[in-house]
Parts: C-alpha cells; structure tokens; sequence
C-alpha cells in the first residue's frame, strides 16, 4: 500500500470540496443569512486540510487498484466530514451526527434527510445541500482526473472505483479527455434543466437547488413536501431530467459523435426504457383502479414522476406514495431494486447488472433442456467476459449479505418492519426516501445514532459499488 | 494525432505506450481480453475487443477521424488485410508488419494496391541494426543521420586512454577536428548531460560522439578501443533475423557460421545460404560451442527464441572468447540488470520496430504540423534525444553565424549536413536553407527547429 499517493489524492479531493464550498460561502456572505462564517470557516479549513496533505508530492507514484480503492473510499470519507462542517457549526441540526448523515446523503446523492423543516434552512444551506448531489452524482475524482493536468493512464484505477456499474469503459483514449466529456455532458444538462424550470416561474435559488439536486439524481428538495406543492409543468421538467440522468451517458456520447444508431442500439437504454414503461404502466393503471387521482392523464403525471424518481434513485415526491395501494407501492420498491443504467449518475444494482442475471437465468434454463448446448451470455452483441460476470454475481452476493447485516443492525431500534426494511433499502440503492416512518413525507431524523451510522455506511457503500467501501475492513489493503 | 493500432501484442503495446508519450490519441483493437485490460491498466488508452480486419469493428474503434492505422498483430495476412480495408473504408494512411520474407518481397509491388504507406519487416529491420553493429567496431549503439554520412556512435571509454582527464578543447586539437562529443553520461550512473569545451572526460565514462564513418576506425584505435575484424561471425539461432543477417553479411565477404538446432529450418538455411555453415545442434551445447570454434570468432550473435538463453551464451561467450558479443533480448524487461551484464551490444526487435515507427509517425506529423523533424532517436533511456531537422528558407536560424544566434540552453547542433557534405560545425558556421541539421536535447523539449531558439 503506497500510503503517500492515497494522502496526495485524499488532499486533491479536500481542495476540491473547498474550491466547491466557495459558491454557498459566496452566497452567504452576499445575502447575509447568517452562516458565512460557518462556511468560511468551515471552507478555508477544507482547503488547508486539502493542502497540507498535498502539498508534498509523493515521492512514489506507482498506484495499483489497492491504492485506487483506498483513495477513493478514503476520499469520500473525508469529503463527508469536511462537508458536514458548515451544517454543525452553524446549528442547523441537532448534532454532528446529524450533520454527518445529511451531507453523506447528499454526497451519495441519496437524498434522505434529518431535516424534518427544510424551509427554515437559510439559503446558502440549501445550496450547499443540493451542490454536494451534483458534485457527488458524477464523482469528485472524475473531477479531479478532469482539471488535474497530470492525470495519466494509472489512475483508471480512480475511475474505475469512483463510477457506477459493472465495467468501466473510457469514451476516448485519453482518460482526462473522458472526464472532461462526462462532466461537459453532465453540465450541459444541468444548465438546460435550470433554465426550464426558471422558465416555469421558479426562483432562481429553488431552480438551482432542484436542478442539481436533479442531476446527481440526489433528491434533497426545498420544501418539506419535496416537489409535491410544484406546478405540473415543474414536475414533469423534473420527471423528464429524472428520467434522462438515469441513462448511461454513454448514450449522450454516442449522440454527440452523431453515432445516434450506437446510442439507440444500447441494450441498457432499451432495457431501461422498457422497464420503466412497464412500470408506469402498472402504477397508473393500479391509481386508477384505486381512484384516488380521478382522471388518467393525473394518474399517469403521478405514476410517471415516482417511477422515474425511485428508479433513477432521485428521491423527490409529487405524492406522498406512502398512502397508495400496495400493489403499486411493491412496483416502486422494486424499482428500489432495479435502479438506474449503469455509467449513469443514478445508484441502485443498474440496469446493466439485472440484464446479465436475466440472461444467465435465462442460459442455465436453457443449459437444463438441452445439457450440451454452448451458449454466451451477450450485450450490445458481445460476449460477456465470464470474469465481468462474475464480479457482477459477487456484487450481488455482497449487495444481500450487506442488505442483511444492515437490517440487522438497525432492527435493534425497533422501528417497525416496514420502516427498518426500506430505511436500508432507501439507502443502500441512494433513493432517499423509503416507506412508513421514512416515507416521502417523513425525515430520518427520529433514528438512533447507531442506526444513522449504519445508514451512513449502506449510503457510501452503495454509491461507491460497495467493494471499495469493503476493502476498507480487509486487511490486506493496509499491508505495505 | 489519432493513432489506431490493430494487435495489443509486444510491438502494440511498446508502440502504444511511446505514442501517447509524444502526446498522440492512442486505441488499440486486439482478440485478447487479457491484452486489453493489460493495456487499459498500464496505458492511457482506449482498447476494444474485436478483429481489426471486420469494418464495423474499425469504425468502432474510430477509424473515422483515425490519421494513421497501424496493423501489427503477428499475422502477416491479417495486418495486410486490415490495412487495406481501412485505406479502401476510411481512408487511412497505414503502416502494416509483414515478417515473411515472401510476402515482404513482393510488397514493392503490391504496397500501392494495398494501400500500404509503410511495411515493417522486424526482422529484417533487426537484422540491419545488428549489420550496422558489426560493422561499426566497438561501438556499443550507433545511429545514423544524414542518409547515413554521419553516425552516432555511444562507447565507453576504456582504462588507460588517451581520454582519460582530457578536456574536450584538447580533444578537438589533438585528436579530430571532424569528431564531436555529443553527450556524456558519467560512469558514477549520474544524468546524462551535453558536454561544452570545459567538459572533461573520464575513463568509464560513456560518451555519444558524431563522426563521419570513414574515419571512424583511426579515432577508436587511437582512443584505445580495440578494433576487431569481423571475418567470422557465428550466429547462435537461424530464425529469420539469423537468415537476414547470415545474407548481409555474406554479401558484405564476412564468414557465418548458424547454430540451430531445428533440423528442418537447417536443411532451409542450408539452400537459401549455400555459402553458409549451417550446425545443426543446440547451441546452449557447450561442447559444441568448443568444436565450433566459438574461441577463434570474431563476432558473436545471440539470436534464440529465448531471453534467458541468448544472456547465458553472451556471457559465456564473453568468458571462453575474445569475440564481440552482440545479444537480443526481446521480452524481459530488466534492462538496468541486462545493461550491467557484459553481454556486448544489446537488441530489442521490440524497440527496433516501434523506434522505426515513430520516425514515419513523428515525420506524418510534422507534415501535419508544418514543423520538420526528418528523424528522431531516443538515447541514453528516453533522457536525450537527437533530432534531425529540415531548415526551410525562412527559418530564423539561417540569420547569423551559430555563435551569434540565442540558442536554447542545454542543446547542441552537432552537425551541418550541405549538398552531400557533412559539417561538423564551429561558432563561425552558419545554416543555410537547405540544409539538415542533427541537434541533441534533453528529451521531448524540442517540437521544431523554431524550438532551438531561445
């Protein structure tokens, strides 16, 4: 383990959250709310932090996996805990604690919240909760691999820790040229979302919150009922930028190369799409049967908005689901499951892992009927390397026993099956809000602080793929 | 430049990684998914599974805005496929590895159909870069410049010389107006540094100088460097870089003599070099070495298919003979060992084929670019290079004799080559348009020859 380089890259991310804490400190310092100081503090000790650590250049700079996992885990860690700052000092919540979940949550672009009155927040808050989604969403080593200029082909590595799914590939040869593009797409879409929504009459500090909060498919909204007091028009800007962050950018790429046959033909996006349909589908049809909404047309706006909210891993409300009938709250939970596509700012398994374990269902059926036949497992027309596959079974394996062990965990508050279930389902998969006590329309705040450090974990685990968070715990990974 | 290159193997992977070293956009297309990782962990590239030869596979890998495709898997057939169906898909200046002598053969008339800019024939590259060694003494690199009128030659200078404690001032008085020390590495394993007139040289140090190959032979004995004939050389391995060096050297009067032990590629051997004495045998044999007279040789080469077994018979060789040892070692990758063993002059087929690349590669760009670099050579690990470059009309460098010229510190312009002559240049010469000039400068710090000013 080559500890200098993970110290150096651990630094760099410590500046960058600095660097990111700026615009909120800017913010109050302008509008005066009252909490410049929290962020002004809490920002120049960010960037001291940041650059003491880096400032020594390691005198080493072979960087394996080990060192990649760890920089990446540990880099998270510690933008969690400068990021908490501004939050404690200034009082807003209860405890550092408290603090320490809100922020992980928006790292993690989980988007649960301690919060149960967002409105009484003062606004640079607001806009630092939704900025840490963004700059969680696509990663804030991608980040660094775009604006640090030395940036070589080892630290592939960070990328592949750092991004969601099951392989990792560059879009270019160059790795930088590929963070570049994917944060180039990633702000582009952003932008357009805020304008759409300034242009539905929101002010610009609301326009901005959602619309990164939108972007790192996080979920922190500026209102205690989330999006759900919203006009139609918002909701269904909202539900369209759901939707279009939970697709592999991949798919951006292809069309910006004017390959829009590639981008079309990704298996993923199809999937992704069908499955989503479906479920619309299912939930309008359950709404209506049910009655509560009346006319189609609203059932479908509601049915359309927590699909592409739960499966996207978003984590708003235009309903408080908790109060529909059962059948559709299971298509929702299962969404939980699904999540978004992989290279995607979404959390969740990924569309592209549920692909693979469908196809290999289907191929060891198959295998069963007719013993000898030779038959790969394919997306996008290649094989799959047995080895992808089975890091994709292990993550699943992982995926259950962490599932387990959490809802273990935090059944010792005893908190009711419902809330327990989903409250590690909701942050596990990054959604945010789960059901019963954790409901849309209910907060995390009432949790014991054991509980809230598990979730704690569950989040980052979850958002970071779950193996670099378990390496942590290995001993190998501290061996020289 | 995008630089598309089909075969992740040995040469793909070197080629790759020296491309994105000159800054270039590299992706690499190979069969493997172990070569792919290996490449995708090590280099800052794109790699993607699939066949080069397949179109879609090609436009995948963007052969679209592709400048230059290089085939170089190990499939003679393949590369010349490839090559042609991304010049005739896409339009693609490409460059193909062709190892079979048949094949190779007949590619000066079928380059054009091909659509080929370039084929390589590592072997028989090789092969030349080991003639060049033989027949340069002593010497433990050579490289040449100016269409071969003037060499580079890196040696070590040996105990007791004349070179010992002399200042580079004495040097040029006493011994050769027309010999220029290039570089000099000090034998303490310090940097490599470009020498002024102050310099002074050691014994153990090795040192690059540039000088006109006729008068090559009278400087190194008077140096102290023993000169040796090179009659008899006797090869150790008759693959197809023994087969191409046995024929130069034959045509060059030299007596070979081939040790291998594959009886049907002896009974080959034996028709295509009639002249030759083909040993069936394996030569790891020491007896056989004896009974071969390895003592008499003149020269050694090393050329198994095996690292390990060329190092030991070099060393041995370098043991029981005063003949000059010359080694390939194609795979193993610890040159700071190989480099301390006496083994002679090493060879990489490796290197040789991704440095004769590069040239063509850093050539198509400088008409890309409109700079001028003619060619390139690495020395002294990747530290130094030396540069040749065109001198166009305009150049500023033509405006005062060199002395008056604000040249960048740390360089040094080490030869003048006018209509045929060489020059070894003083502070009262000046460049003329026309000319090509060969400078040495610490690596990558020259782009043009607009670089050289201050």
């Amino acid at each position: 383990m080559n500890y200098s380089i993970v110290r150096y890259f651990v630094g760099w991310v410590l500046l960058a959250v600095g660097a990111f804490m700026l615009i909120p400190t800017a913010l109050a310092l302008i509008s005066g709310d009252g909490v410049g100081t929290a962020f002004a503090l809490s920002a120049s000790l960010a960037l001291a932090a940041g650059f003491v650590s880096c400032c020594v250049k390691p005198h080493d700079r072979s960087m394996y996996s080990k060192e990649g996992f760890a920089a990446v885990s540990l880099g998270w860690i510690a933008m969690s805990l400068v990021g908490a700052l501004p939050l404690w000092i200034s009082g807003f919540t209860p405890s550092f604690t408290d603090a320490l979940f809100e922020v992980i949550s928006g790292f993690t672009t989980t988007g649960a919240s301690i919060l149960t009155d967002v409105e009484a927040l003062p606004p640079s808050l607001l806009l630092w909760r939704s900025l840490t989604h963004w700059i969680g969403g696509m990663g804030v080593l991608m980040f660094l691999l775009a604006i640090l200029p030395a940036a070589g082909g080892d630290n592939l590595m960070l990328m592949k820790a750092e991004s969601p799914g099951p392989s990792v590939g560059k879009l270019v040869p160059r790795l930088r040229k590929t963070a570049v593009y994917l944060y180039g797409i990633y702000l582009v879409l952003t932008v357009l979302e805020i304008i759409l929504l300034l242009l539905g009459n929101m002010s610009l500090l609301d326009a901005l919150c959602i619309g990164l909060a939108t972007a790192g498919t996080g979920g922190f909204g500026v209102q205690s009922d989330s999006l759900a007091s919203s006009s139609t028009y918002i909701q269904v800007v909202v539900t369209a930028f759901m939707f279009i962050f939970g697709v592999n950018f991949n798919f951006y790429f292809y069309l910006i190369i004017r390959r829009a046959k590639a981008a079309f033909g990704m298996e993923e996006v199809r999937w992704y799409l069908v499955i989503f349909a479906a479920a619309v589908l299912l939930v309008t049809g359950c709404l209506y049967a049910d009655g509560v909404y009346g006319s189609v047309l609203l059932c479908l706006k509601y049915a359309a908005f927590q699909c592409a909210s739960v499966m996207t891993t978003t984590g708003f409300a235009s309903a408080d689901f908790n109060l529909w009938p059962m059948f559709s709250k299971a298509v929702l939970l299962l969404l939980m499951f699904v999540g978004g596509c992989a290279g995607s700012t979404a959390g969740g398994v990924k569309v592209s892992r549920i692909i693979m374990y469908v196809k290999s269902f289907g191929r060891e059926l198959s295998q069963m009927l007719h013993p000898r036949r030779v038959k790969l497992v394919t997306m996008d027309g290649k094989a799959i390397e047995p080895a992808v596959m089975n890091t994709a079974f292990s993550f699943l394996v992982a995926y259950c026993l962490l599932f387990g062990l959490s809802l273990l965990a935090v059944a010792i508050d005893g908190r009711g099956f419902t809330t327990s279930f989903t409250a590690v389902l909701a942050c596990l998969n990054n959604v945010g809000p789960g059901l019963g006590e954790v409901g849309p329309m209910g907060s995390f705040a009432m949790l014991s602080p054991f509980t809230k450090y598990v979730l704690m974990f569950d989040m980052l685990a979850g958002r970071l793929e779950l193996f670099p968070m378990l390496l942590l715990f290995a001993p190998g990974t501290w061996k020289r | 430049m995008n630089i598309l290159i089909v075969g992740a193997g040995g040469v793909g992977f070197t080629l790759a990684e020296r491309l994105t070293a000159d800054g270039h956009q590299v992706t690499l297309v190979d069969t493997d998914q172990r070569r792919i990782d290996h490449c995708l962990d090590r280099l800052d590239v794109q790699a993607l599974l699939g066949n080069g030869v397949s179109h879609k596979m090609l436009e995948e890998a963007g052969a679209r805005t592709a400048d230059l495709v290089l085939a170089v898997t190990s499939e003679d057939e393949l590369n010349m496929l490839c090559c042609l169906v991304a010049k005739r898909g896409f339009g693609c200046r490409t460059i193909a590895r062709v190892r079979n002598p048949l094949y190779f053969a007949e590619l000066a008339t079928i380059k054009d159909d091909l659509g080929l800019s370039l084929a390589i024939n590592p072997e028989l590259a090789t092969a030349n870069e080991i003639f060049d060694l033989i027949r340069i003494p002593a010497a433990v690199t050579a490289e040449s410049f100016a269409k071969g009128r003037v060499n580079l030659i890196q040696l070590r200078i040996p105990d007791g010389s004349l070179l010992d404690g002399m200042s580079l001032i004495d040097f040029s008085e006493k011994l050769s107006r027309s010999t220029l020390v290039c570089i000099v590495e000090p034998r303490d394993r310090g940097e490599p540094f470009i020498p002024n007139g102050a310099t002074v040289l050691h014994s153990g140090d090795s040192i690059h100088i540039m000088t006109p190959p006729e008068e090559l032979n009278v400087l190194l004995r008077r140096i102290g460097c023993p000169v040796r004939h090179t009659g008899k050389v006797m090869i150790a391995g008759g693959g197809r870089i023994g087969f191409y060096l046995a024929d130069r050297l034959q045509k060059n009067r030299s007596k070979v003599k081939i040790i291998e032990k594959d009886p049907k590629l002896c009974a080959e051997l034996s028709e295509q070099l009639p002249n030759a004495e083909i040993i069936c045998g394996d030569a790891i044999d020491r007896r056989l070495l004896s009974e071969e007279g390895l003592c008499s040789e003149d020269v050694f080469v090393s050329l198994t298919d095996m690292d390990e077994e060329n190092i030991l018979l070099s060393l041995y060789a370098n043991k029981v003979s005063r003949a000059r040892e010359i080694t390939m070692v194609s795979t193993l990758g610890f040159t700071e060992l190989t480099e301390e063993l006496p083994l002679g002059s090493i060879v990489n087929p490796k290197e040789i084929t991704a440095n004769y690349i590069l040239s063509y590669v850093r050539e198509l760009n400088n008409t890309c670019n409109g700079t001028n670099i003619e060619s390139l050579y690495y020395l002294c690990d990747r530290r130094i290079e030396a540069l040749e470059f065109y001198i166009k009309a305009e150049s500023e460098l033509t405006a005062a004799p060199l002395s008056r010229l604000e040249l960048r510190k740390g360089i040094l312009i080490c030869c003048i080559y006018r209509d045929g002559k060489v020059i070894i240049p003083s502070g009262s010469d000046r460049i003329c348009p026309g000319d090509s000039i060969v400078v040495v400068s610490p690596a990558s710090s020259l782009r043009s020859a607009r670089d050289l000013l201050r």
